[in-house]
């Protein structure tokens, strides 16, 4: 223990009371205000059971399609040179800097009924899907990139000079390196999708038991006065969400598992 | 058989790394590639081992030219410097690699990485990953996972090069008797003119991308070719126009037919060996080597004349 950690430990508990704690705290209190029975309506009601399907199996299958992609586009931006690269990798950011309403809007105009493309996927589940993949872009991209640029060269050449082939060396070799930092943009990318509700309000069209994620219904339920029934749902939705995260993170430590 | 290199040039860019380098190395032996930093010596390992492609020139292998071969077929072991420990695989697994790649049964690989860890004394260390070991066991988990492929050739890149000196010493010993053990032929890169001394039996000195001299240990400090190799392996002073090893300066204090007059400017004992630092009577300063017993004889005192017969020197020809 350092002299410092007492302080620092002290100005961590009291930032993320602040920040984290006593707002989900404030939450769950808000949760429980219309009784056990309230409680328990707004979570069983079937809108509400499958908005939260919907949210996290598309969460679910953004972050997998992201932790893929993003992996590739971390590699090309490391490894490969072409002109415009440094564009390229200031544009990975830009989702991020984009009002996520903003997003939703161009996604309608790109994949709307009047799409220039000839794309309509308006008001569909894929429409989520395109809407959430664009905004989580750029985690696992940003997670895995320092990662491949620290990793040493060497490996992947005594992998080589042992036998082993292209695919080889990167399935045995880089990929476990990579790993950690793939599950950690994974992580965020599924959060960040279990929330998100700007860029999927407009495209989504908002169709109960089809189009419609919990971020909206939580909306839907607060517009109608029922605070309390958004509190339930937000709370569950934290709680498997809290549920995901934990197991990634265990995930993530068997793969740095040989960290001394 | 062993390694044959022909007239090898490789460029990085405006660099020339390696100009037209040709080498024989014989099957079995130990070789030193020794030079100072940026003199090829490693990129000249690596077009061997196929981690460069030269721009011109040949490498032929065991007979077969390797020239166009990918690393993974040239049946080469390499040790890189830094050891590159695989290090979210165990000392068995990184071991075990090349045999896993090649898809041996299991039990011939169990019994295979269990002869090599006895080999390299790690058999307690086998269960362990990298990060838990100190650098000289990494290093020979390094050697012993670059063997288990049975390398016609294994290649060292300054295999002691991050090691402290103690270890250093260790792993040199150590690493000339696996030479005699096992047999296989091996090259090795160093900067250092003692660790080549010491191991190689044939030593190729680089300088500046080209060979300078290549011969046994012995050669070199006798019979160099050229003012570097007499410098490099060894130290050398310059007087004039020629070379002179420090230990064959030949102190008098009586002036002395083609002697040169020098005034002495310092005297360091370091033990066994004393340096006596001259100024001469011309130009420059230069050192001469000497046993302690051999300065008490001489009853040198700082300020004092004496003159240096440099009968041993050697004269290059111009321009090498």
């Amino acid at each position: 223990m350092s002299p410092f950690s007492g302080l620092t430990l002290g100005v961590v508990v009291t930032y993320l009371s602040l920040i984290v704690a006593l707002p989900l705290a404030a939450l769950v209190w808000q949760s429980t205000k219309s009784g056990d029975t309230g409680f328990w309506q707004s979570l069983t009601s079937p809108e509400a059971v499958s908005a939260l399907k919907l949210t996290l199996l598309a969460s679910l299958a953004v972050a997998l399609v992201n932790a893929i992609a993003g992996t590739v586009i971390a590699w090309v931006l490391v490894r490969d040179e072409f002109p415009g690269k440094g564009v390229v990798n200031a544009l990975i950011d830009l989702p991020f800097a984009l009002p996520t309403i903003v997003a939703g809007l161009t996604m309608l105009a790109l994949y709307g009924p009047r799409s220039p493309l000839g794309i309509d996927v308006a008001y569909t589940r894929t429409a989520i899907v395109l809407a959430l993949l664009f905004v989580t872009l750029p985690f696992v991209v940003r997670t895995v990139q320092p990662v491949l640029q620290e990793l040493d060269r060497e490996l992947e050449e005594a992998a080589e000079s042992l036998g082993a082939s292209d695919w080889q060396t990167f399935w045995h070799i880089v990929f476990p390196n990579l790993l950690p930092g793939i599950l950690s943009g994974v992580a965020l990318a599924f959060a960040k999708a279990v929330g998100e509700f700007g860029s999927v309000v407009i495209i989504t069209g908002n169709i109960p038991f089809k189009t419609e994620v919990s971020s909206v219904y939580i909306f839907g339920q607060i517009e109608s006065g029922n605070t309390s029934g958004a509190a339930a749902a937000s709370v569950v939705l934290l709680a498997i969400s809290f549920g995901v995260l934990l197991l990634i993170g265990a995930f993530r430590r068997w793969a740095t598992r040989h960290h001394a | 058989m062993g390694i044959h290199v022909e007239g090898v040039t490789k460029r990085f860019g405006s660099f020339t790394a390696l100009n037209e380098v040709s080498l024989d190395v014989q099957q079995g032996s130990l070789t030193a590639l020794l030079g100072p930093s940026g003199s090829g010596k490693s990129t000249l390992l690596r077009v061997i081992a196929g981690l460069e492609r030269p721009d011109a020139g040949r490498v032929t292998i065991s007979g077969e030219d390797a020239t166009g071969v990918a690393p993974r077929k040239r049946g080469v072991g390499f040790v890189f410097q830094h050891y590159a420990a695989f290090k979210h695989m165990t000392v068995r697994g990184n071991i075990a690699f090349g045999l896993k790649i090649r898809k041996r049964p299991r039990a011939e690989v169990r019994a295979r990485v269990d002869e090599l860890l006895a080999l390299v004394q790690l058999q307690p260390f086998a269960d362990r990953y990298p990060s838990q070991l100190s650098g000289g066991q990494r290093q020979r988990m390094a050697l012993a996972r670059a063997l288990a492929v049975e390398p016609k050739v294994l290649l060292l890149d300054e295999p002691f090069g991050a090691l402290d000196t103690r270890v250093r010493g260790e792993l040199r010993e150590w690493l000339h008797r696996l030479h005699d053990e096992v047999r296989v032929t091996t090259v090795f890169v160093t900067h250092d003119q003692e660790e080549a001394m010491a191991l190689a039996d044939q030593i190729a000195v680089l300088h500046d991308g080209r060979i300078e001299q290549v011969g046994s240990p012995r050669d070199l400090y006798d019979q160099p070719q050229t003012p570097f190799v007499m410098s490099f392996v060894g130290a050398a002073a310059q007087l004039g126009e020629r070379w002179v090893r420090q230990h064959d300066l030949d102190l008098r204090l009586e002036p002395t037919a083609g002697a040169l007059e020098a005034r002495v400017e310092r005297i360091a004992r370091l033990g066994f060996e004393a340096r006596v630092e001259l100024q001469l009577a011309g130009s420059g300063t230069v050192w001469a080597q000497m046993t302690c017993a051999e300065l008490n004889r001489l009853e040198l005192e700082r300020g004092d004349t004496v003159w240096v017969l440099a009968d041993r020197a050697r004269v290059f020809a111009e321009s090498s």
